[in-house]
């Protein structure tokens, strides 16, 4: 499979302003730093870390929605960061973001025609007969009766928001989605219609989806591929299988070691690792390795320098001092 | 798609408009239609100033001054003479263009300076510091430093008071844009690939009209009440025209003796405003609940 979006060396630091009106001081705040990883065509890649870690940054950036402090996006074989306004609005066709919050992602004064079309309409369309049955198409592909084009967002339930959110998204046919914690606000028999309908929709029209979550299951359920993320940097990158079955970074371990086991046999069996402490700030993040103040296995080492993300023939890329150096 | 026929079933079939159901709920507001009535009858009478006098407010009558309200003289007369009803009348057709102009000018341009600013983070220092120092000045003191410049007209009452209450507005446009420019469907909008232009009229002002709507409701108030004080000054409209205000400057002298010349305009400039903020509390209760919260 060849790689339709490949990041490297992404990086975002927000200014923090702080200090007194007199003696102002900016802080970076280092959300993404130096994230290096690729996407391949078709994949669904699985987007997990704790709440802070800055996955929703990372989408975010991939997209051009926040312009990088850093690095550069290669999407489709083109560099698509420092495009002008231009050359952007092409290659943002290509590539759309579903939501978390089904309200707060429609705007409550369009129809859901509207919003659907808005994205046509931006691309050159016209509002005629032609664009209303594409959007009518859309609607019903993405699970909708007709009769929910001329009715407003409030008239709807979550689930159905987040299907109006994803048809928004589609309707021009992108190459790449970014979901963004999409099933996170629903309940969780909608999760799972939802999460559906995202796996139908990739395959009737050959999407490829970066999939931010901070649920293990449900991750575990649609990607391909799982990256985890920790304080702005990617700790581990692997196929789904090997990486739930034999995680190799301590957090990835703790991580997996934390979701409750359904089959009680299973439960109480391996050792159950908890983490201490929280999440460092990413104001002032860890030297060395940025795990190390929670890792049990931390060396020296890991206090003084940060490790690569280095990859194994198979694809199984960790960044972690310990692996190299001991047997886990 | 399996889940498609149980999602059929949960969309509502009857049709609401948000429109509609906004107005159903404002006119069920108790406070909101008494506002509406009372400022509905200073309108009207403004309106239909010319069918409903007969006398010309600027005629002199030198016999029948100082006549308290009798069937000849609704509202009484003034101390030329000049019949109070034809000059109330046609004061409150001053006082609402006046407060109308100053809204609309409010509207337009309050509008523009806090879209600007609030979606703009490059000009917004500017424009909002010297939109501070322009609410430094009190409200009434900076329309009169104007007006004195400018020299009294109706004209130049309107621009004072259009210039005192913009930096308000645009202040409270701005904050509402600056919230808006975050919501999601704005990101969504920049990344289907929506210009500046497009984000700000689909997306950030028509979300921004209820706090704004809100505000010019009272807005019309502090105008109809700034213009009626700037007349009272002798700033306002030049006499004979009749405003409230310089009506009221004249009434002053003989309050004692014919009470009703001083009394009557400060009624009709009572029931406009309170009318206006019973109907401003009710778009307030309506339109943008959270506010109610906050004051």
């Amino acid at each position: 499979m060849s790689d339709l979006l490949v990041a490297a060396g992404l990086t975002k630091h927000f200014a923090i302003k702080s200090g007194s009106f007199l003696r102002r001081a900016t802080t970076p705040l280092r959300a993404v730093d130096g994230v290096n990883f690729s996407i391949r065509a078709g994949e669904t890649l699985g987007l997990v870390g704790e709440s802070g870690c800055g996955k929703s940054t990372l989408g975010r950036l991939l997209i051009r929605l926040i312009e990088p402090t850093a690095g550069s996006i290669h999407f489709a074989g083109q560099e698509i960061t420092g495009l002008d306004a231009r050359a952007l609005r092409s290659v943002r066709a290509g590539m759309q973001i579903i939501f978390q919050d089904p309200y707060g992602a429609l705007n409550p004064r369009m129809t859901v025609e509207d919003i659907v079309m808005e994205p046509l309409l931006i691309h050159g369309a016209r509002p005629d007969a032609a664009a209303r049955a594409k959007v009518a198409d859309m609607l019903r592909l993405v699970g909708l009766p007709a009769r929910a084009a001329e009715r407003f967002p409030h008239e709807f339930s979550g689930g159905q928001r987040q299907r109006v959110g994803i048809a928004r998204a589609l309707v021009l046919k992108p190459k790449l989605v970014v979901c963004d914690e999409p099933v996170s606000a629903l309940d969780v028999s909608v999760q799972a219609q939802i999460v559906n309908l995202l796996q139908d929709l990739q395959s009737e029209l050959g999407l490829t989806l970066l999939f931010i979550a901070h649920d293990l299951s449900v991750v575990k359920h649609i990607s391909d591929r799982v990256a985890v993320m920790y304080l702005g940097k990617i700790v581990e990158i692997s196929d789904k299988r090997t990486i739930y079955r034999a995680p190799l970074h301590p957090y990835t371990q703790a991580l997996i070691a934390a979701v409750p086991a359904l089959n009680p046999a299973l439960r109480g069996r391996g050792k159950r690792q908890r983490l201490a402490g929280d999440i460092p700030s990413a104001l002032n993040p860890p030297s060395g390795c940025r795990f190390h103040t929670r890792c049990p296995h931390a060396i020296a080492l890991c206090r003084s320098e940060a490790p690569a993300l280095r990859g194994s023939a198979d694809g199984h890329s960790v960044a972690c001092h310990l692996p190299a150096t001991r047997a886990i | 798609m399996a889940p498609a026929e149980a999602v059929e079933e949960a969309v509502p079939h009857v049709r609401q408009h948000p429109l509609r159901a906004t107005l159903r709920r404002l006119f069920r507001h108790r406070l909101f239609v008494m506002g509406l009535c009372l400022f509905g009858i200073i309108v009207l009478a403004g309106v239909l100033a010319p069918w409903i006098t007969d006398v010309d407010p600027t005629k002199l009558s030198m016999r029948n001054k100082f006549r308290p309200p009798s069937s000849d003289f609704v509202f009484g007369t003034d101390n030329f003479g000049r019949s109070l009803w034809s000059r109330v009348i046609w004061g409150a057709q001053l006082s609402m263009i006046i407060g109308g102009s100053v809204v609309a000018l409010n509207a337009v341009f309050g509008t523009l300076i806090g879209a600007a600013a609030g979606y703009f983070p490059r000009i917004d220092n500017a424009l909002m510091r010297f939109n501070d120092a322009l609410m430094a000045f009190p409200a009434i003191l900076l329309a009169i430093g104007i007006t004195a410049v400018l020299g009294p007209s109706t004209a130049n009452a309107i621009l004072a008071l259009a210039i005192v209450y913009i930096p308000r507005t645009a202040r409270i446009v701005r904050a509402s844009v600056i919230v808006l420019r975050e919501m999601e469907y704005v990101q969504a909008a920049i990344a289907a690939g929506a210009g500046h232009w497009r984000i700000l009229r689909h997306h950030i002002l028509p979300n921004a009209m209820a706090p704004l709507i809100v505000q010019l409701s009272f807005l019309f108030a502090y105008a109809v009440l700034s213009e009626a004080t700037l007349s009272f000054l002798g700033l306002g409209a030049v006499p004979p025209t009749p405003t409230w205000g310089n009506i009221m400057a004249e009434g002053r002298q003989y309050m004692t003796d014919s009470p009703w010349i001083i009394t009557i305009p400060g009624v009709a400039l009572m029931i406009t405003v309170l009318g206006l903020n019973l109907l401003g509390d009710g778009l307030r209760d309506v339109l943008d609940p959270r506010l109610r919260i906050q004051q």
